[in-house]
């Protein structure tokens, strides 16, 4: 009995030792992996930490108590401080997002209320309005709620007196624009993957597993037209998938979100027609990409399973590239991060989320995907030509 | 008689891993599985290699057919090499093994015409070709069947039919009755007899001597990748059985090594 467990182990081991992929993939990549997502995390938090460090920021002081004098000389040079009246007008010029804009409104002879108040129900409130997407107010509106929550005196900062007033002046759009650039981008490449994950292998490694492959290889069919062939119906196929996960996330959103203090439903979501085709365009150029790379691999598994393995670690590296536009503000301004396959279709995603969308990087980003696919085309042929890659065990 | 395949010189050799090179008690990383063959063979006749397991008959036939490539040499079919226009060749020959399947999702019906057009049989040919091979085979009353509710015997039919969908001048038959019940394989060895008299030529590979007997008008020996003998099979036979012969030449091939 004993003996016949050990030599069950050793055959166990043999097969998982002696299977150098099934080695790499199951020992060595998940550690290597999750060091390589922590620390790309870890880089992408940093820099949003330190993002609009550098830009100057306009703050508006009204009313400017004594006592905070020092407190607010803290800021750094960065921080460039008035003192005037704040006008409705001021307020409303703060829903443009491009203005490095805080106002800090204090009570009159708000030392004074601070000691004795004028109404004992009632505390001096300090109004500070900001706009939530311009990374440089918000990052002044945090600093100053955290200093003046730390000075220790009895005030409130930001209740609203009346129903209207709300302090951060970015629109419902801007908000809007800016979760979903954050958020979706993702979810359509994670969506288009798997769609491109249940098909592609059991289309390419299945019939290699299967035998079928060799049946077509024995017909005056071109390397090439099958490559292709299989490319583009793989991806017509994954897009469906694709979309119809889309929809389900587009419905089930507002529901799995509401009720969390932001109010999803209000949030703008305003797109162009040219939006959209935008959008199904880079849609298209990047699940050709996708169908193209999984196919390659399928290419290279001996079967089905093999395959999933094989692909696991290039998901894992779309997903990281998927989580990239939470940690940056807005899409790369530089042309040549278009020609990174995935990630430029993730980038032009988040332009037009965010409605930023320029031009000439759709153009470099589908043209590089439509070279890449030719590429991997090509590729394909060549291993539906060779024996090695066709026909080993 | 008009030769119809030139084989010349033929070889391929494959890697071994490190523990059958010990087995094998040889330093070389690579093992010869087909050594330099030649041979031909001609229009409207049924050419047999005859071998062991493992002397590189199918190996041999894979290269005909360039799913695989030859190592050095080249065979040239009705005109055309396997090496520099496997497209071409690919149009002229059916290609028959038990490696090649068809996709259980399928039906007969459609597998037919998907592998017609991979072939560019016109529709009209098509349709008649499908009709008349169909009702031969017993085919008819299953087209509208996924493959995979086939019977083995129905779906080995299948598969010699979707080969021929574009009526080759060759057919490459790799152990053409291996795995075959007695009753298919009387019906597939009768369909061969009836394509070479339709003037086919049929290249098949075997190791067993009554198929030898029964269907092949010449006959390739092939042991260790090599050929030993090769022409009609009386000239081969040598007043001998088959079965007798081939012993003879194995003795001699072998007796000096073991």
């Amino acid at each position: 009995m004993k003996s016949n467990t050990v030599t069950i182990i050793k055959k166990e081991f043999a097969r998982f030792f002696g299977d150098r992929q099934l080695l790499f993939t199951t020992v060595i990549m998940p550690g290597l992996l999750i060091y390589l997502v922590y620390s790309l995390m870890g880089v992408g938090i940093q820099q949003m930490a330190t993002e609009g460090q550098d830009e100057v920021v306009a703050l508006t002081v009204e009313h400017m108590p004594q006592s905070l004098v020092p407190v607010l000389s803290s800021f750094d040079s960065s921080v460039v401080i008035t003192e005037q009246t704040i006008t409705d007008d001021d307020i409303a010029l703060l829903e443009d997002k491009e203005l490095n804009t805080v106002l800090l409104r204090f009570p009159e002879g708000f030392d004074q209320l601070l000691t004795t108040p004028a109404n004992p129900e009632a505390l001096p409130n300090v109004e500070i309005y900001y706009n939530s997407t311009n990374n440089a107010s918000a990052r002044v509106y945090y600093a100053l709620s955290s200093l003046l929550g730390n000075y220790g005196r009895p005030f409130t900062v930001n209740v609203p007196q009346t129903e209207e007033q709300h302090f951060d002046q970015a629109s419902n759009d801007s908000i809007g624009a800016m979760i979903w650039s954050k958020l979706l981008p993702m979810l359509i490449i994670m969506m288009l993957f798997s769609g491109v994950m249940a098909i592609a292998p059991s289309s390419i490694a299945g019939e290699k597993e299967r035998g079928t492959i060799a049946t077509l290889l024995v017909t005056p069919l071109r390397r090439n037209e099958l490559a292709m062939g299989k490319i583009i119906s793989l991806s017509g196929i994954a897009l469906l998938s694709g979309i119809s996960s889309f929809i389900g996330i587009a419905l089930s959103l507002p529901k799995m979100v509401s009720g969390e203090g932001v109010d999803y439903a209000s949030l703008g979501f305003h797109y162009t027609t040219s939006d959209y085709l935008v959008l199904l365009l880079v849609i298209f150029a990047s699940v050709l990409i996708m169908a193209s790379a999984v196919s390659l691999l399928s290419a290279l598994a001996k079967d089905v399973k093999n395959a999933g393995t094989m692909v696991t670690p290039f998901m894992l590296v779309v997903m990281l590239a998927g989580l990239l536009p939470m940690f940056q503000n807005g899409a790369s301004e530089n042309l040549l991060v278009y020609l990174i396959p995935f990630y430029n279709s993730i980038e032009v995603m988040v332009a037009v989320f965010a409605h930023e969308m320029q031009w000439m990087p759709v153009i470099v980003t589908v043209a590089s995907c439509v070279v890449y696919t030719a590429i991997a085309v090509w590729g394909l042929s060549r291993m539906f030509n060779s024996e090695k890659v066709m026909f080993a065990r | 008689m008009e030769e119809i395949l030139q084989v010349d010189g033929l070889s391929k050799t494959f890697t071994l891993s490190r523990k059958q090179q010990k087995i094998e008690h040889t330093a070389e990383r690579r093992k010869v599985a087909v050594d330099n063959l030649s041979f031909s063979a001609y229009r409207g006749e049924i050419f047999g290699l005859l071998g062991p397991n493992g002397a590189g008959k199918t190996t041999t036939l894979r290269m005909l057919s360039t799913l695989i490539r030859p190592d050095s040499g080249d065979a040239v079919l009705d005109g055309c090499s396997v090496v520099s226009q496997p497209e071409a060749v690919r149009g002229k020959i059916g290609f028959l093994t038990s490696e090649l399947k068809l996709e259980d999702f399928f039906t007969p019906n459609y597998l037919f015409d998907f592998f017609s057009h991979l072939h560019q049989v016109p529709d009209d040919i098509r349709a008649q070709r499908k009709a008349a091979m169909f009702e031969r085979f017993g085919i008819d009353r299953f087209a509208e069947v996924k493959v995979a509710n086939l019977s083995t015997g129905m779906k080995q039919k299948l598969s010699l039919v979707i080969s021929l969908v574009h009526d080759p001048e060759v057919i490459i038959f790799d152990e053409p009755t291996n795995g075959l019940d007695v009753l298919t394989a009387r019906i597939v060895t009768d369909y061969l007899q009836e394509l070479r008299a339709a003037g086919k030529t049929i290249i098949l590979s075997t190791h067993i001597f009554s198929l030898v007997e029964r269907l092949c008008d010449r006959v390739g020996v092939i042991i260790d990748g090599r050929l030993v003998a090769c022409g009609p099979l009386a000239e081969v036979c040598d007043g001998l059985s088959i079965e007798d012969r081939f012993f003879e030449m194995y003795k001699e091939m072998k007796g000096g090594e073991e």
